[in-house]
This record gives C-alpha cells, structure tokens and sequence, in this order.
C-alpha cells in the first residue's frame, strides 16, 4: 500500500517555510509571531511525520519517490529534487521532527532572557532542521550533499548564534573548517560513484553494484579497488560529520552554542547524518570490507578515546559532547561489522536520551546562570527535582541499565561486535564494553558533581529554579521517550520485525547473517555490558560522594594520564602543530611576500613607473611651436629618405 | 634661346629673393622681397604658357594677401631689432635638414616616368580658345564642385578674419526691427505747430522719439539698461 | 604642338621649385621669433608647389594643374588670411609675435 507523499513532503518543506517567514520577516512581525510561526510550522510537520510512519508502517513501508522539481539536466548527468520514502528516512524524518519540535519548544524558555530579538535563532533551527529532513529524504547523492552542507551551513550559525563572543565564533569557523576538510573527500567519493556508476542516484547505483565489483581505479601507478575506495570516501565524509576520530575536534568546541542547538545539533539530528550515510549506503558498504574493518577501528577507538576524555572533563556540556562522540562511535562500529539495523536503532534511541541529557543540562545551566563549570555546582537536587529526575533517566539510558532505551540499542551493538567474530570486532567489542564502563562513570560522575554534594556555591544554588513550563514539558517527554523507546522499538529495529520493518531499505549482502546471529550469543557475555555500567555507577558513587577525595589523589598519581586526558589526547595541540601553524606560516607568507610584495606592489611601482616616465615625457611638450614643426620637417626628410631608399 | 634666357632670369632673381625674405632683417623688407619673388614666380608662369595664372598671381597677391602682410607688420608695433636674436644658432641644423632635402627633391624628380594615357584636359581644348577661355571652361564644368567649394573656403576665411579680429567696443547702435515694425506714429511724432521766424532752439531743440537710445543701443553699451539710468544720462550729456 | 617649356625643359622648373621648398623649410627654422616671417615662408613653399603644378600642366599639354595652382592660390590666401588674423588677435593679447612666447601648450 502506498502512502500519501503529499504529507510526506509537508513534513519536509513545513520547517522550511517556518524558516523562511521567521527569517526574513521576523524584524517585521516581531519575536512572539516569529516563533508562534516556526513552532507551528514545526508542529504540523511532526504531526505529519509521524503520521507517514504510521501509515509507512501499516503499508509494509513500500519504497517511494516523489519528484518536487528538476535541479541539474546537464548532459549525461541528472539530479533532480526528489522525496523518497522508505523506512530510513520516514524513522529519521520523524524522529527528527520530534527532537527539533522539543527543541523549538525548550528554546522558547531558554532564549527567553536574551537581551537581542530571537526570531534569528528560531529561523535557524528551522532551516537546520529542513536540511536536515532534505538529507535524509534525498534520492540521490546530490541532493542528500546538499543536505549536508545546508546542515552545516546552519550549524555554523547556530554555533555562532553568539557573534559577540570570539569563543562562539572560533567554535563555529571551526566546526565549518573541519567539516569542508571532510566533505572534500565526500565529494569526491560522490564523483568517483558518478564515474563508476554514472549515475548519482541510489536506486540505480544500488542495482548496479554487484556488477562493478571488481572495477579498479588507477591512481599514481597504484590500482584500488573502486568500490572500496569510494566507500572510504564516503566514511572520511561522514567521519567529520559525526565527529569520529581525527576529525572530532570540532564537536566539543560547538558547545560555545546554546544549549538547545547542542541538543539538537550535536545529539539529535547533525552528528547522525554520518551514520545515516552510511546505513544508506549499505548496498556498497556490504560490499567493501576493508573499508568497514576501517570503520570498526575508528568507530571503536573514537567510542573509547571520547569516553575517557569524557571522564576528566570539568565542563557539564563538553562532557556530554564527548559522551555523544562516543556514542556515535559505537554506531559506526555496529555499521563496520554489517549490523545497519542496530547502528541506526542506537541512533534513534540515541536521540532521546542525548537530546534529554542536553536540555537537563540546558536547564541546570539556565538555572544556575550560564554557570557550566561543574565543580562550581553540587547540591542542586532539591531545588531543581525534576530536571534531577530527568537527568537520571538520560543517565540510566545513556550507561545502558535495562529497561531504558540504551540497554537496548547498546547492548545489540556489543552483541553484534561479538557475534561477528572477526579480529577487528573483538578489539571493537572489548573497547566498547570498556567504554560502556567508562561511560557510566562519567554520567554519575557529571549526576553526582551536579546534583549532590556540598554547593561549591551555596548562594547560586539558593537562587537555582526550576524552569519554566516550556522548558520542562520536553524534559517530560524526553524522559518518556528515554524509558520506552528502547523496548518499543526493539522488534522493529532490530528484533523479530525488522524484516517486514525494513522492507529493504537497508541491505545486508547474502552471506551477511549478523542479525540472525547476534541473538544467539552466551548469555555472559550479553550481560556484560549492563555488569559493566553499573559497576561504572559504583565506582562513580565512590569517587564522587563516598570518597570525593579520591578524584583529586588519583589525578595527582596519575598525574601524566590525567592531563593527558584533561587535553583530549592532545589533539588541538597536535593539529594546531601539524596544520595550524604551517597553515599560518604559509599564509602569512604569501600575505607579506605574494599580497604585499607582488599584488600590491605591482600596480603601486606601475603608477610609480607612469608618473615619473609622464613626468619625463612632459618635457617633451615644450609648447614652441617651432620646435613642432622642426620635427614635423624632420618626419618629413625622414619619410622621403625611406620612401627614396625603400 | 630667348626663353632660356628670360627664365634664368627670372628664376634667379625668385631664388634670391627668396632668400631674402627668409634672411632680411626687417620685416618690412621681407614683404618687399615677398613681392619681388611673386612678380618673377608670375613671370616664371608666363614661361610656362600659364598667361592668366600669372596675372593671377601678381593681383592677387601681390595686390591682396602681399599687401595685407605689409599692412599687418605695420600695423603691430614691434621692435624689430630685438626679433634677431638667437637667429645664427638654428642656421646651420636647418641648413643640414634643407639640404638633405633638397638633394632627396632632386634624386626624387630626377627619376620618374609619366604615366600613360590621355590629359584630363588637353591644353589645346577647342580650337582658338585662349587660356583664360580655356581655364573657365574647365572650372565651370569639370571642376564646378571643387570651385564651388574654394569660394565656400575663402567666405569662411573671411567670416573667420572678422571674428577673429573683431572688437566689441560697447558702444554703437542696432536696429530693433520688430519695435520699429511696433511703432505707430503717435510714439514718435510729435507735432509742432512752429511759429514763424522761430528758432529751433527756442522752441526746445530738436526733439528725439523717446526711448529711442535705449532700444537701439548694443547691450552693454553706455545707453543700454534702465530706462531712468539712460535718460538721466542722456539729460547728462 | 610642343609645349611651352619645351626650349627649356621640365627640369630647370623642378630644380628651382625644390630651392623654392627647400628655402621656405630654412625660413621657418631660421626665423624663431617672428611669425609673420614664417607665415611668409608658409608662402614660399606653396609657390613652389604651384611652380611644380604650373610647370608639369604645360608639360604634360593638360590645364588640371592650372586649375590645382587656382586652388592652390585660394587656399593660400585663405590661411595667409586666418594667420595674420590670428597674429593680430595674439599679438592684441599677449603684446608679442615671438614664437618663442607661444608656450602656454608646454606641457
């Protein structure tokens, strides 16, 4: 059964006309219209979201287009804008409509104590959100890049919302610097698929890769294997957009932004698009395994490597980001070992409880006055219960403690890291239930710093609120969706559904029985992880109210591996070594040398050069006319000695 | 052997005062020589059978364009002696760039060849005619335009002498034509019933039509402007 | 019937009109500060052409050349009229006919 396309593309194009009215004629209409408009639109949106998923669901989720206009008809190359519905992107559209409706909603409380008008901001996660649903609705490359830079693109206002503060402005020229470095490559990997396939749409790409297999691409006397390579491509694309390793540093610096744009940005929706490729691209992916033992590496040491900078952070926000970090590790390594399915039910789930851990802190911070250094909070449980209460659910689903929604979704993708049963997944598998520990820690550790304890600041915590309804009621519901979404959408995902769920929109090659297998793993070993973070909420008891001065004896014996990890690992140091800085020398150089030296210099010694052969060429116009007309005589003689001699 | 003869004459006597003209220290002598070298170019002219040139050219210049340099360097007051100055230093680079010309001018007429094909306009024309006859038929037939053109050239030379030199005095009078086509008798006349034996002077002297200065005067003159200011002046005067 | 020059030749004719040239180009170096004298020698030169024309019309049996010296005559008087009209103005003007003054052009 065929569902209605038109409600489809209302849910994608509604954010877009919020943003555009709310963008362009906020100044005219005012704050309260400007965001009465988007948060309608964005409501209408999300009603008509869920309902396609709905409808999706009991259709069977048939594959769909829907053509909305011609884009590029150049020769051989065709890209069109076209909706397509599957279940990928009807899950991902809902999904995050859902968060970017809360989002819109939460941010009414929270922007509310801007001194500057707001309707900007709004528009923003309007447009970030119709970018987003343009990604992950796309029916081809083309299109779903252009979702891609327009996600980037407003995350680089939204980063920058602040423009005042140099901080907020660096974060977001950061975040736009690093992600062009990926997106070159992704680019490319979408032109090598042009060559390959000459096409750039997923149908007719997806049809043709088993008989492009063994196709090779030459390359300075070295021949790859082009699917592999391509696959890579699109992996060092998606790794700058979700923020894996090498090319996550823009991540925790995007904190400079709003909270409800980290929410939604860096939890929810952006940070996924790269797990979202590559689950879409899975028809390819299956058939590249060198590249996807490439992905388990990155995923699994970028999960471990964000957990344990996670663990020594002061800041409540950049702990959660590298929490994200390492949750999207987790998912890049469910997608390395074939397991789609699970990569993006961790995503979905992922989504709540990130989002909800982010408007908690959101709400602690507004409480406690754009205070974020945590170990200047502590004591605040009474005075702000719900935002507590809320915090634990986020937790308790973040560290995977069953029933919540990560037990579910984590604990699928260890088991398919074990279940694959391959070198690299086992290194994969022993980071993550490590990290699963880690990331348990580390939540109760940023609980237990927060929320009990004595008040390093006992007068800002006696001046803490709770918020506002607006900001609460998607704390509410988060928490909702933190407890039941795990076990709610555990068949469909990845349990005894997910054949009819899927329908095909994503593939698992013949030989690739994960999803069977994954269920039938020892007992042990699946309990393991769940054994692992409750032992991580112990320990964090012990650390942070049993013995709160164990932390600082252990960071001053292990002093090395403290700062080590206080500096994430050293890597902006070690970039702004490696890129930074010759990156400075060179451009300075050309500055001084080719700009000062060359371009300017140029035309300031022609001028010079002009003027003073004018200067010379004056005296030549003496004004005596019998000194013209000597010389006209003189051409005279001159002409007819020619004209004799010639 | 006759025409040789005349023609080293004349050419000679051309040559030096040539020279002359270009070498005399008076400028006034320079015109005299100018003169001098016309009549034998005209002369010259006559050699060559060319007997209404000639006279051409002794009327009209030496009778005009001659006369009008004579008139003009006497006319402008300048100190003739001081003009000298500087006079040796440009002799001898225009000696050398005269030179090279003149011996390139006869290398160039020394060797050339006419071109074939019949006059435009024979000398002979019809029988008996005289040169003179024969030169105006030719200049009002084949060459009407070009003659035609000449005089528009010499009526703009002259338009362009007088505007050239033309002072405006401020002074002088004009005619208002249409004022004058305005008028009606009672304006201007008055009638005088003047007794007999009666003196013009006694009866108030002779009387002008009012405003009359005025309305005729060149703008800018002494009686061009306010009414009152001319008739205080008038009063004045 | 032979031309006129014929007793004397087209040759004399030339030879004279190029000494006619060739002294009115040596007026105009020689004489630096009078006008007048130059305008004259403007006069020279054009002589010679009509020497030239003259003596080539008579040569060659056609009147065209007679007709070209008519013009020649009217353009001549023409400039020496302008000329003299514009030495009187400049002199009028500036008190002097010295070429050598005439450099209000100097650049």
């Amino acid at each position: 059964m065929l569902i209605d396309m038109n409600l489809f593309a209302l849910a994608v194009f509604l954010p877009l006309a919020g943003a555009v009215v709310a963008g362009l004629g906020g100044r005219l209409m005012g704050d309260g219209l400007a965001k009465l408009v988007t948060l309608g639109c964005m409501g209408v949106a999300t009603l008509c979201g869920i309902l396609t998923l709905w409808h999706g669901w009991a259709g069977g989720f048939v594959a769909q287009t829907m053509p909305v206009a011609e884009w590029v008809n150049a020769g051989g190359f065709q890209a069109s804008w076209t909706l397509r519905f599957d279940t990928l992107s009807a899950t991902m559209v809902a999904m995050v409509l859902s968060v970017s409706l809360l989002v819109h909603c939460y941010s009414l409380g929270y922007m509310s104590h801007e001194s500057m008008p707001v309707y900007r901001f709004f528009a923003y996660l309007s447009l970030f959100t119709f970018a987003m649903l343009m990604l992950v609705s796309s029916n081809d490359l083309i299109q779903l890049f252009f979702g891609w830079e327009g996600v980037g693109l407003a995350s680089y206002l939204l980063i920058g919302y602040w423009y005042d503060r140099p901080a907020a402005t660096a974060a977001a020229i950061k975040a736009f610097v690093v992600n062009r470095v990926a997106d070159l490559f992704f680019l490319v990997g979408i032109g090598l698929i042009y060559v390959l396939f000459q096409s750039v749409n997923y149908a007719a790409i997806f049809a043709q890769v088993p008989h492009v297999l063994g196709a090779t691409y030459h390359l300075l006397g070295t021949s790859f294997n082009m699917v592999e390579l391509i696959c890579l491509l699109l992996f060092i694309g998606a790794m700058g957009k979700s923020a894996q390793l090498f090319l996550h540093t823009w991540l925790p610096d995007a904190m400079e932004g709003p909270t409800p744009v980290s929410a939604l940005i860096h939890a929810a929706t952006m940070v996924t698009a790269g797990v979202f490729l590559m689950a879409r691209m899975s028809p390819l992916l299956e058939f590249a395994p060198g590249t996807r033992s490439f992905i388990i590496f990155i995923g699994a040491t970028t999960c471990f490597f964000a957990a344990t900078v996670g663990m020594v952070q002061p800041d409540i926000k950049r702990t959660i980001a590298y929490s994200t970090c390492s949750q999207l590790g987790y998912m890049f390594a469910a997608v390395g070992v074939g397991a789609y399915q699970a990569s993006v039910f961790h995503l979905t789930t992922h989504a709540f409880f990130k989002a909800l851990l982010f408007l908690c802190a959101g709400s602690v911070i507004h409480a406690m006055h754009d205070e974020q250094n945590m170990f200047r909070m502590g004591g605040l449980w009474k005075k702000l219960p719900l935002t507590y209460a809320c915090m634990w659910v986020g937790s308790l689903a973040l560290a995977g403690v069953f029933p919540f929604a990560g037990y579910w979704s984590k604990d699928a993708i260890l088991n398919t890291l074990w279940a694959a049963d391959s070198a690299m997944s086992h290194y994969a598998w022993c980071l993550g239930t490590l990290t699963a520990f880690i990331t348990a820690f580390y939540s109760w550790r940023l609980l237990f710093l927060v929320f009990h304890g004595a008040p390093a600041n006992a007068q800002a915590r006696d001046s803490a609120h709770e918020s506002p309804l607006s900001m609460s009621a998607p704390l509410v519901l988060l928490s909702i969706g933190a407890v039941v979404a795990g076990c709610a959408l555990a068949p469909f995902y990845v349990g005894a559904k997910h054949l009819a769920f899927w329908n095909g929109a994503i593939f698992n090659a013949p030989g690739n029985t994960i999803m069977e297998r994954f269920e039938h793993i020892p007992a042990l070993i699946g309990l393991l992880p769940s054994v692992a973070g409750i032992v991580g909420i112990v320990v964090a008891y012990v650390f942070y109210v049993a013995a709160p001065a164990l932390p600082a004896k252990m960071a001053q014996a292990f002093g090395p591996i403290y700062r080590f990890l206080l500096n994430k690992w050293y890597f902006d140091e070690l970039y702004a070594a490696i890129f930074v800085k010759p990156y400075t020398a060179i451009a300075r150089m050309l500055w001084k040398e080719g700009e000062e030296g060359a371009v300017e210099s140029l035309p300031r010694d022609l001028v010079r050069f002009t003027s003073q052969s004018a200067a010379q060429a004056v005296r030549l116009q003496t004004g005596s006319i019998a000194i013209y007309a000597f010389t006209m005589l003189a051409g005279l003689v001159v002409l007819l000695t020619v004209a004799l001699c010639g | 052997m006759l025409p040789q003869l005349v023609f080293y004459v004349f050419a000679t006597v051309l040559l030096v005062s040539a020279a002359m003209v270009i070498s005399a220290r008076n400028p006034v002598h320079s015109v005299l020589f100018l003169i001098l070298a016309f009549f034998n170019a005209a002369g010259l002219f006559l050699v060559a059978g060319a007997e209404f040139l000639a006279m051409l050219l002794v009327i009209v210049y030496v009778g005009a364009v001659a006369v009008l340099f004579l008139f003009v360097v006497m006319m402008l007051d300048i100190d003739f002696t001081k003009m000298r100055e500087g006079y040796q230093r440009y002799a001898p680079i225009g000696a050398c760039i005269g030179g090279i010309l003149f011996v390139e001018l006869i290398l160039a007429f020394s060797h050339w060849k006419m071109a074939s094909g019949t006059p435009v306009a024979p000398i002979q024309g019809p029988a008996g005619l005289t040169n003179t006859a024969a030169l105006g038929t030719l200049i009002y037939t084949h060459y009407i335009l070009l003659f035609q053109t000449c005089g528009l050239v010499l009526l703009v030379a002259m338009i362009g002498a007088i505007v050239l030199t033309l002072r405006q005095t401020g002074s002088g009078r004009r005619q208002n034509i249409q004022k004058q086509h305005a008028r009606v008798p009672a304006q201007t006349l008055e009638l005088v019933d003047a007794p007999l034996g009666a003196s013009v002077v006694a009866q108030g002297g002779f009387l002008r039509p009012h405003t009359s200065y005025h309305e005729t005067s060149v703008p800018g003159s002494y009686a061009s402007g306010e009414q009152s200011v001319a008739d205080e002046r008038e009063k004045n005067a | 019937m032979t031309p006129a020059i014929a007793p004397i030749g087209l040759m004399p004719y030339l030879v004279v009109s190029a000494a006619l040239l060739v002294l009115g180009v040596f007026g105009i170096f020689l004489n630096r500060k009078n006008v007048i004298i130059i305008l004259m020698s403007m006069e020279l030169i054009l002589l010679a052409a009509n020497l030239n024309f003259v003596a080539f019309s008579s040569a060659h049996a056609d009147l065209s050349g007679q007709v070209m010296v008519l013009f020649v005559l009217t353009i001549a008087a023409a400039e020496a009229a302008i000329g003299l009209a514009i030495v009187t103005v400049y002199f009028r003007n500036r008190g002097s006919i010295q070429v050598e003054d005439a450099t209000m052009m100097k650049g």
